[in-house]
């Protein structure tokens, strides 16, 4: 009894709280028909938006990628001096607010800033373009790929890694051959969590980007102007992208979980 | 972290290209943001930072962000225990797809949600208009903050209570009841205190994210002065206004409160389940 009083009231509590929110938002896309729906789509501006999302969080994913697994490596490997100084800074991230996030780019890389200021003369701005979106973008995703990696490089061990030296093998062909091999499902988990962040953020970016009409409208952004300018169909158009995206990334989740190697220890 | 040896002999390449690119990333992304605002923050003198956070706004602003996000802490905690125990304990058709979504407002872009919550709770909105029929209002109100920050922060609470509650031990609750338990004696003593830690991480980690969230929440918060604006929307606002000083002073109030949150619960989970250990 117990139990079918606890799963009913889960059920109640999820569909109220998330399931209901998402039909919401594909019920009012498609309020005004299909043709509507489609013309929403596929006005300029959103078009803009989803392009600018796609370059930043291309942008994004390399930079991130590359930080993750050098960090991971090097914190999972080897012992130095501040290694968990730099474990609890790539942590820092997930405790600052998108807003304040922004606003910390902006009072460095601001032309008001130190390093913006000093920057300023040679003509180059970091905020208020793709750039101040990309850096951003990389700070709230920071810790996904290092998170992912790290505990795989924990449980596997470096027995394989050290044949391969002994072998004779050179740092990239142990990285190609050894390395990339075991850490690719939590790898392939780091990019996925990092492209859905970075595609959605909104609160940080908003910050940053200065909201140019079509130039630096990121999609989070362009479903915020069009419904506070009334465009309801265009926002929750807009808005059924990045919910298809949202359960892409679960879907995907759903299938390295199920397939991936069982992970057996978190760092 | 068995793995490594204490004295290995440097074998393995890559230290230094590791450690160098993840000294330069985290400089450049992490540490000179951070420092932004600390040296903004240092150029404040005391008596310019209460008189920013003295204002009736500003405390209006925190008051409402910390109240709403302390119930959407509570409303998680027991949910998210809730949710937490079904999906681990309970065997049943959906329980895959139902595990799934609980992570749907993780992967939600946040300004998504708040759009789709607002034409849920608007009184258009299929919620709105049956609440709107008993004279209650959500949307624009302290209650659809809380709304979007339970919305938000409920996977933080079921993720970390649903590994403590498959290390807990059946054969412990079956024991408790041949003993003459009842089923709160059993829940309180044998379910719920072990599962303390990280019962307080999840909620921990649920209230930081509420007092920080924007994107889901600005949409049904109606963003009124001295009534409906959260904390981050004053420091927006304060920073359209070039404000620096006190966007700078509300923001640097917020991530300590944070840091002394994390900082705190990190400490008082490793203290209990010392605690837990001692007693057996």
């Amino acid at each position: 009894m117990t139990r079918f009083i606890l799963i009913a009231l889960s059920l109640l509590f999820l569909g109220l709280m998330v399931i209901l929110p998402v039909i919401a938002i594909f019920h009012r896309a498609f309020a005004d028909g299909f043709d509507a729906y489609r013309a929403a789509i596929l006005d300029p501006e959103t078009l803009a938006a989803i392009r600018l999302t796609v370059i930043a969080t291309l942008l994004v994913l390399p930079l991130n990628v590359i930080f993750g697994v050098a960090a991971a490596w090097a914190i999972a490997r080897f012992r130095f001096v501040g290694r968990r100084v730099l474990l609890i800074l790539i942590e820092i991230p997930f405790a600052v607010s998108p807003i304040v996030a922004g606003l910390c780019f902006l009072l460095i890389y601001g032309a008001y800033g130190p390093v913006g200021a000093l920057l300023e003369p040679y003509g180059v701005q970091l905020m208020f373009n793709l750039t101040g979106i990309v850096l951003v973008s990389a700070f709230v995703t920071c810790p996904f790929v290092m998170r992912e990696v790290l505990p795989v490089l924990m449980v596997t061990g470096e027995d394989e890694e050290l044949a391969a030296v002994t072998l004779g093998a050179n740092g990239w062909q142990i990285f190609r051959h050894v390395v990339l091999p075991n850490i690719s499902w939590g790898l392939a988990y780091g990019v996925v969590l990092t492209m859905a962040r970075a595609m959605g953020e909104f609160g940080a970016v908003s910050v940053v980007a200065g909201a140019i009409r079509g130039q630096t409208m990121t999609l989070p952004l362009q479903i915020e102007l069009m419904y506070n300018d009334y465009n309801a169909t265009g926002a929750f158009a807009a808005a059924t992208v990045l919910t298809a995206l949202a359960l892409v990334t679960l879907v995907l989740r759903g299938v390295l979980n199920r397939f991936g190697p069982k992970k057996e220890a978190h760092a | 972290m068995t793995a490594i040896p204490r004295s290995t002999p440097r074998v393995l390449p890559g230290l230094s290209l590791g450690l160098g690119i993840s000294i330069l990333f985290v400089t450049l992304i992490v540490l000179l943001p951070i420092s932004g605002l600390l040296w903004q923050l240092a150029q404040l003198t005391p008596a310019d930072y209460f008189r920013v956070m003295s204002s009736e706004r500003v405390l209006t602003a925190l008051r409402v962000t910390l109240t709403a996000a302390a119930a959407a802490t509570l409303i998680n905690g027991v949910f998210g225990l809730m949710l937490a125990w079904v999906l681990t304990r309970y065997r049943f058709a959906g329980r895959g797809l139902i595990d799934a979504l609980v992570d749907l407002p993780f992967a939600l872009p946040t300004a998504v949600a708040g759009i789709a919550l607002v034409s849920l709770y608007d009184r258009s909105g299929w919620l709105g208009s049956v609440l709107d029929k008993f004279g209650l209002q959500v949307a624009y109100t302290w209650w659809g903050i809380m709304i979007a920050m339970i919305f938000t922060s409920i996977p933080f609470a079921v993720r970390a209570i649903q590994p403590a509650i498959e290390e807990l031990d059946p054969d412990e609750e079956a024991a408790a009841l041949t003993l003459g338990a009842n089923g709160v004696q059993r829940f309180l003593r044998v379910v719920l205190r072990p599962l303390m830690p990280s019962i307080l991480t999840g909620v921990g980690l649920s209230f930081v994210r509420s007092m920080g969230e924007f994107g889901a929440v600005i949409f049904i918060a109606g963003n009124l002065p001295y009534k409906t604006e959260i904390a981050s929307l004053l420091i927006l606002i304060r920073l359209d206004e070039f404000d620096y000083p006190a966007a700078a002073a509300i923001a640097g109030t917020l991530l300590l409160l944070s840091v002394i949150l994390l900082v705190a619960i990190n400490l008082a989970q490793t203290r209990m389940q010392r605690y837990l250990r001692a007693e057996g």
